[in-house]
């Protein structure tokens, strides 16, 4: 009871927040302040953290640059915040942040009742489970893990669709429970546990720091869906239509084979479509129809490059991930991105 | 023994007095040198013994491996992660190879003391540390002359130039915004700010929670009460994520701001008992001998009692700084990075993921704040030594 009374309370004062901050115009206030606020994970491989210099790189933080180049033509023009899972949703509903690009999984409670909007899908990304191939040689499938013992992060939606799964294949298991990431890893690779369970992408990372990674595999199982959305203020649909389009622009130029080093070319492309991407075609609106310039698409490529280059610079080929895009892979090749047509 | 009675029995001829002293024996083995120190120290009891031998067993298991990982082993020039993995991994070591990587420390060194500080304003950092070190070492030294001033300078003067220099904003210094901070910077910050304010607010709130009047007590009271009710990880996480929601829309309410005050509030609760537990040791004698002289309260407090039950309480009051300057580790949660935060938020840099690398990290960590809390502890010692006026 005191619960509810505290939680609808909460509840108003985040809906008095989101009608006072949606009105605002968030690309207008973001042009007058002169850089993007963007909130981001407080660390998280290959997503958000900090190289040895102390500035940010990782897939999350390479849309926040490519948002930035969209409105700024400057992907440095963009200011991070880092954020913990609870904290991330009042701050964007509160206007500390302007996005929200933190492997946040769209769900349709964040989207209706959080005063949120996704504008977006920029990693899919699932729940899998890892284990040592070497100790128990011949699984080969998740059905198989009955009565395992299984490492897992407290407090996350993982432990949840943990149960729920074992749950619905009427299996055992035996939980080992840590707080902190470090503790999962450290117990795992002590063999403490049969089998690890996080999202894949973290397994991959997760494999990065085992004494032998190449005796551990993750099984092709995905028990969860994890679409991380690009968050952004509900009520803000011009906003929303900006975040939404340099997703789409970044898609399309790899479909196009546009990237970062081509991109001056590629404008006198005859390909009527690559020009209208690129804003070269005469009279075209495109870019100011959404609050930007024309030549927006140019200035996010050269900002950041290209979905694909995005991808295989943080999480792909070149680094030391060496995360496959699976379904993150274009939709002509088998994946589910999808560049919505640029005209 | 001998026998002592010196008197001549012979005749005044025959002397057997000694004329000069005999040469000191050895002392026999067992009241001195090793075999001694030994015997009472580890070996008194059969109970000590069994005890010693577990003792100097698990640090013979114990303290080689850990020598050989920390630096024999221990990989310690290299610009990636390939210097800390296994040729199995993709790295230089061999096979099965485990040791300390301390290049990982090298890379980050400067991002672990400055957080995320642009590499061209950090003399500005390193300017206030060393105004910082030149005001308190003289403090510190019992004596150096010119303590009033100085101590006016530390608590008064430096942390207003402290903050014009690291927030700058005026005088030609560019503006650096408190979330780019981080590492060490901040730990010492939140730790500073957290003594100095807490100290004298924790004195006054301690007298008065044993004020006569009932007002000033009652709030007293609440006061340390509320905030002693309730967990550090609380309070920061309210300021931090229930805050912004109640503030006026556009008002940018500082994180480190929020911190800071929290920090600061929680640490006086906590000091003010602390002090209150001074205050009652004081026997009732000196309280009415004050009031006999004819010295209003507050000459009484500062001159009779102050004294006597600070000095009193001085491990106390060292106990919960140390606890404080560890405590800053807590603003992990709300997304700001003391030195923990950040060695561990680059734990997840890709370039340096490697089977060593948080025990490396954490192992850094841990030596840094112990080089403080240990200082401080000693200092604590070398203070009660010096104020002992031997009542015991």
């Amino acid at each position: 009871m005191k619960k509810s009374v505290f939680k609808s309370v909460l509840g108003v004062a985040a809906l008095a927040w989101t009608a006072t901050v949606a009105n605002a115009g968030t690309l207008d206030d973001v042009k007058a302040k002169g850089f993007l606020q963007c909130g981001v994970n407080t660390s998280l491989a290959g997503f958000s953290a900090p190289n040895d210099k102390g500035e940010w790189s990782g897939f999350d933080v390479d849309y926040c640059r490519a948002v930035a180049a969209a409105v700024f033509g400057d992907a440095t023009k963009v200011k991070f915040t880092p954020l913990n899972a609870k904290e991330r949703f009042t701050a964007l509903q509160s206007g500390e942040i302007d996005l929200l690009v933190r492997n946040t999984t769209y769900t349709i409670s964040r989207d209706t009742a959080l005063g949120l909007d996704f504008a977006g899908i920029n990693y899919y990304d699932g729940q899998g489970f890892m284990i040592n191939a070497k100790k128990l040689s011949g699984i080969n499938s998740a059905l198989q893990l009955s009565g395992a013992s299984i490492c897992v992060q407290s407090g996350t939606t993982t432990e949840l669709n943990l149960a729920d799964y074992f749950k619905t294949n009427k299996m055992e298991y035996n939980p080992v429970v840590f707080e902190k990431l470090e503790e999962v890893n450290a117990a795992y690779d002590a063999g403490r546990c049969d089998a690890y369970t996080s999202d894949q992408s973290q397994l991959y990372a997760v494999r990065l720091s085992l004494a032998n990674p190449d005796d551990h595999v993750v099984l092709p199982e995905i028990i969860s869906k994890e679409p991380f959305g690009l968050g952004v203020r509900q009520g803000d649909s011009q906003w929303a239509d900006v975040v939404r389009w340099t997703h789409f622009a970044m898609l399309n130029a790899e479909e196009f084979g546009i990237t970062q080093a081509n991109v001056e070319e590629m404008k006198n492309s005859a390909n009527p479509e690559i020009k209208r991407l690129l804003g070269s075609e005469a009279d075209t609106k495109i870019g100011t129809d959404l609050g930007l310039t024309n030549d927006w698409v140019v200035r996010i490529i050269k900002g950041v490059g290209n979905y694909g280059e995005v991808f295989e610079r943080n999480l792909g080929a070149s680094s030391p991930l060496k995360i496959a895009r699976g379904l993150n892979a274009q939709w002509t090749k088998g994946g589910l991105q999808y560049g919505v047509p640029v005209r | 023994m001998a026998n002592l009675d010196l008197t001549p029995r012979l005749g005044p001829d025959l002397n057997f007095v000694r004329k000069e002293m005999a040469a000191a024996e050895r002392p026999p083995i067992g009241v001195g040198g090793l075999t001694h120190w030994l015997r009472t120290n580890l070996f008194a009891t059969p109970t000590d013994a069994a005890l010693s031998i577990l003792a100097i067993l698990a640090l013979v298991w114990f303290l080689p491996p850990m020598f050989d990982w920390l630096f024999i082993n221990a990989a310690w020039t290299g610009s990636d992660r390939t210097a800390c993995i296994t040729v199995a991994q993709g790295g230089l070591q061999p096979a099965n190879w485990s040791g300390a990587c301390w290049p990982f420390i090298h890379a980050k060194f400067e991002q672990f003391i400055y957080g995320r500080y642009p590499m061209e304003e950090r003399w500005r950092v390193n300017l206030t540390a060393a105004l910082f070190v030149l005001l308190l070492v003289p403090l510190l030294i019992p004596r150096a002359p010119y303590k009033k001033l100085n101590a006016l300078l530390f608590f008064v003067a430096f942390p207003v130039v402290a903050f014009f220099l690291l927030v700058g904003g005026s005088l030609d210094l560019s503006y650096v915004e408190t979330p780019l901070w981080g590492g060490l910077l901040v730990t010492l910050v939140l730790a500073f700010v957290g003594i100095v304010v807490s100290l004298p607010l924790g004195i006054i709130l301690a007298m008065g929670r044993r004020s006569k009047l009932p007002v000033i007590k009652l709030l007293s009271v609440i006061f340390i009460e509320t905030v002693r009710g309730v967990p550090l990880v609380t309070v920061l996480f309210m300021a931090s994520v229930m805050l912004p929601l109640f503030l006026p829309p556009g008002t940018n309410f500082d994180k480190l701001l929020r911190a800071l005050i929290g920090v600061a509030l929680f640490e006086t609760a906590y000091l003010a008992e602390v002090v209150r537990g001074g205050l009652q040791a004081i026997p009732k004698g000196q309280f009415e001998g004050a009031d006999s002289l004819g010295l209003s309260y507050w000459q009484k407090m500062r001159l009779i009692i102050l004294p006597q039950a600070l000095k009193l309480v001085i491990p106390g009051i060292v106990n919960s700084f140390i606890s404080l300057f560890k405590d800053t580790s807590l603003v992990y949660i709300i997304g700001m990075f003391d030195l923990l935060g950040i060695v561990r938020q680059n734990f997840s840099d890709t370039n340096w993921a490697s089977p060593e690398t948080p025990a490396t990290g954490l192992i850094f960590a841990g030596f840094v704040f112990w080089i403080f809390c240990f200082g401080m502890s000693r200092y604590s010692i070398f203070m009660e030594r010096r104020l002992d006026t031997s009542h015991k």
